[in-house]
């Protein structure tokens, strides 16, 4: 049979077989899908709040980008694309956004309209929503949004109108070449003023939420399951393929491990540890994929902090002095990035500086800790140092500060006290400066440097330490408005290289399992942005 | 025997009322509230928090609206971290799955550690004494946050017979209601009901080796008469005192078999929220709970009087 033949008969084969197939194969990939489109999910634990306004946590919104549609999205790479807004417009001085709407529906078939937004938008700076991401519309520089939130203006003074149905202006204060970007986050998302109304309280419950995203949520058992089903409404409802997605609430990391071996769930969490032999013993399955979070420890330099502490060599001693590679390849095991430096490396728009002892060798670093540790009059032959370092409740911390206290014990003769504390008390000894040295961690809130950048700026209130540089603080205000910010960003950093308020310690990856039938995932999104409507089960 | 149960509800009312106050102001007292995060909220929003909660009023009014609102209106009010669900929400969600799978585990321990005890004490120092209370010293010292994985891996992963976790979602369910049951049951049981069959052991054996029982079997009475109605009343006098306490302890869940089997129990919304600093939700759990460790144990007290008619109240 020659090839010519073959491909007929295929050809034929095909045209016979795809009217019963035209439903089963991916419309662009062509790939043949699974029959049951059901993908399954673990949750660490319950999500807070099903309101986009209200709900806090990260899993939450995984479930709020499936039940709601911002005015933009993030596609696979994490770039900013249309969502509920099919494009916009920016104002030559960069303070005047407009967005055009699409034509698009609620779940009950309202229409979604610009007054969705600035309803939704109100209620979120509103002090009688009382909602803690309140600070968000401040973060995003929507007019009066401080005043709002202060209840010095009244809701409808914030700086986001309605000009028609399908026209939302967005006034800002300070220009953000990356604003759209900060509308893919939840607490910016639409809900429809009629519902609430209807139903006060109780209107995220099953059978009374209405969105405007690509699911309905049909069933939600606290604590045990939230599932969600294709919302024929969705504008675009052609494209989504997956019909239903369940996210089951699975605490322990390793009974979900045994219930995704057992095909209960499709992706889960690597436990601790876990990655390098699973990796081996699974390689199609298992994934680490950088995630934008940055871990340190942060220095309390505050009047009441310690002493030593105040002499920028001893903080660059203790910085040098610690071994990343060991505590990310011994400890964490999990693909973590070693971290020299505060912004996720990984972050959009970020160009990694050229910080000096990033590229020294340990040894180097090693010598270079003691000789400024001696030049500062402490360690062997001067006075001893002694510091604190808090840490909160969790296994890796605890790991982690055990193997760093032993390592300036061994390079500096340092006498580091570990303290352990549950974390609300943890974090409330951070917020009062009762501390020398603490674990800290920070979660970029949208995919820009300036989400890590602006924490050291003296304002900042996530800077407990209370470190303060002027020429940080100018620079952060100069990145604003910068044609090309990457380069205030690279100075920053420098600046925190040189000043050494924090130990950069290392830098997240999300380290998971997905099934191999599971197609789709956003593997490359910093942010983690999970749209269920892009995934797809391919037929096995 | 009436004026005494009255007498003892008449008490709890107080009982209730420090457990209250006391509980109140401990949960104040730790460090930390339920808005502090790893992301300090501006003064201004916490602020506005605090005013939509009422936390910036005095302690001392903040009691007297709580409870003005548990006495008037059955209302324990909003949960401050999972804020679209109300405290009497979250226990109605959760209680009848603690209650259930509780129950459950309270008749598997009562039967079977009764049992190993009853047969251990009879046929004291041979092998099924032995293997008894070899049983019984194993299963108390399997913990179940050990246990509970195992069963996972055993009926889920290889033998495909239960689900991983999780509670019954109704008729559409693909699984069977006691399918969800078997290993929350098996996980709490376990060690209660090695306590019981040691407890019922130790028991049996103190009476059988009594004056009473002498005389009973010197008087030729059979076997059968001896332990059935002369040894088992008086033995399970300890066993009931502990069983109280007991069963209130299963039926408002475990913390363990909530968070590893996923069942959505009210025993794993405790912990949380006390972790959480949630206070509304950790007051009205601990009311739950005192309140029916109040009536448990008032339950012990008449049976007694009623095994044991040499007490009387």
């Amino acid at each position: 049979m020659n090839i010519t033949i073959k491909a007929a008969l295929l050809g034929t084969a095909f045209a016979l077989a795809s009217p019963a197939l035209a439903a089963g194969t991916h419309p662009e990939t062509g790939e043949a899908l699974a029959d049951d489109q059901t993908y399954t999910y673990r949750n660490l634990d319950d999500i807070k709040s099903f309101d986009p306004q209200i709900n806090t946590d990260v899993e939450g919104s995984h479930v709020l980008r499936d039940l709601f549609e911002g005015l933009v999205s993030s596609d696979p790479k994490g770039e900013p694309v249309p969502g509920a807004a099919e494009g916009w417009e920016v104002s030559e001085d960069g303070l005047t956004y407009t967005f055009s709407l699409r034509d698009a529906k609620w779940s009950n078939g309202d229409p979604v309209t610009a007054g969705d937004f600035v309803y939704a938008w109100r209620r979120l700076a509103d002090p009688a929503t009382a909602s803690e991401y309140a600070w968000y519309v401040e973060l995003m520089g929507v007019e009066n949004a401080s005043k709002v939130v202060a209840g010095e203006a009244a809701p409808d003074a914030l700086g986001v109108t309605a000009i028609d149905d399908k026209t939302l202006e967005v006034k800002i204060d300070d220009p953000r070449p990356y604003f759209p970007s900060m509308l893919t986050h939840a607490s910016t998302f639409p809900v429809n003023q009629k519902v609430i109304e209807e139903h006060g309280n109780n209107w995220t419950k099953p059978g009374n939420l209405v969105g405007n995203g690509a699911y309905v949520l049909t069933d939600y058992v606290p604590g045990v399951k939230i599932v969600r089903e294709r919302n024929d409404m969705y504008w675009n409802n052609d494209e989504t393929i997956l019909e239903k997605v369940v996210a089951l609430v699975i605490n322990d990391e390793n009974i979900a491990l045994t219930r995704y071996d057992a095909g209960e769930v499709d992706k889960t969490e690597v436990p601790a540890g876990q990655y390098p032999a699973l990796k081996e013993k699974l390689p199609d399955e298992t994934y680490s994929t950088p995630r934008s979070c940055s871990y340190i420890y942060m220095f309390n330099l505050r009047e009441n902090g310690p002493e030593a502490l105040k002499d920028v060599r001893v903080r660059k001693a203790l910085s040098y002095a610690l071994n990343r590679d060991v505590i990310v390849d011994s400890i964490l095991k999990g693909g973590q990035y070693p971290s020299y430096n505060w912004t996720h490396q990984k972050t959009a728009g970020f160009e990694m500086p050229d910080i000096d002892y990033a590229n020294w060798t340990q040894a180097e670093r090693m010598a270079k800790a003691k000789e400024l540790l001696e030049e500062a009059g402490y360690g062997p032959g001067g006075k001893p140092l002694e510091l604190t370092l808090n840490y909160n409740t969790s296994e890796a911390h605890k790991k982690i500060a055990i193997a760093a206290s032993q390592m300036w014990k061994q390079a500096l003769g340092a006498q580091i006290t570990l303290a352990n504390f549950e974390w609300k008390v943890h974090l409330d000894k951070m917020r009062n400066g009762d501390f020398g040295m603490a674990r800290y961690a920070w979660c970029g809130d949208y995919n820009e440097p300036s989400t890590y950048t602006d924490l050291f700026t003296s304002t900042s209130g996530h800077n407990n330490g209370k470190y303060s540089n002027p020429e940080y603080d100018t620079l952060a205000k100069a990145a604003k408005t910068s044609d090309n910010p990457a380069e205030e960003y690279k100075q920053m950093e420098q600046i925190l290289a040189e000043d050494m308020p924090i130990v950069p310690v290392y830098q997240y990856t999300n380290v998971i399992m997905v099934k191999p039938d599971v197609k789709g995932y956003p593997f490359d999104d910093l942010m983690n942005n999970i749209y269920s409507r892009r995934m797809y089960k391919v037929a096995e | 025997m009436l004026g005494f149960v009255l007498r003892r509800i008449a008490m709890a009312v107080p009982v209730i009322l420090i457990l209250i106050i006391f509980s109140f102001v401990l949960m104040r007292a730790a460090p930390g509230g339920p808005f502090t995060k790893e992301r300090a909220l501006p003064p201004v929003v916490l602020e506005n928090i605090n005013a939509k909660y009422g936390l910036d009023d005095p302690l001392l009014v903040q009691i007297g609206t709580y409870l003005k609102n548990i006495i008037f209106h059955f209302d324990f009010g909003p949960s401050f971290v999972y804020q679209d669900r109300t405290v009497n929400q979250i226990i109605a969600d959760g209680f009848p799955v603690t209650l259930t799978y509780g129950f459950w585990a309270f008749v598997l321990a009562v039967l079977i550690g009764g049992a190993l005890g009853i047969a251990a004490a009879l046929k004291q120092n041979t092998w099924m004494d032995y293997l008894a209370v070899g049983f019984s010293i194993g299963a108390q010292a399997l913990p179940n946050f050990i246990m509970a994985p195992i069963l996972v891996l055993v009926f889920t992963l290889w033998l495909s017979w239960l689900p991983g976790g999780g509670w019954w979602g109704g008729p559409g369910d693909p699984n069977s209601y006691t399918s969800y049951l078997v290993m929350p049951v098996i996980a709490l049981a376990t060690s209660y009901l090695a306590s019981i069959a040691r407890l019922t052991r130790s028991s049996m054996l103190e009476v059988l080796n009594s004056n009473f029982i002498r005389t009973a079997r010197a008087k030729g009475l059979p076997d059968r008469t001896i332990v059935l109605k002369h040894t088992l009343k008086p033995a399970l006098i300890p066993v009931i005192s502990y069983l109280g306490p007991a069963f209130v302890g299963m039926i408002t869940g475990s913390v363990v078999v909530d968070m590893f089997l996923s069942t959505g129990g009210i025993g794993k919304d405790f912990v949380q929220a006390a972790l959480n600093r949630d206070y509304s939700v950790i007051m009205g759990i601990t009311i739950l709970v005192g309140m029916l460790t109040i009536l448990f144990n008032l339950l012990v007290d008449v049976l007694y009087a009623w095994i044991d008619p040499r007490i009387r109240y």
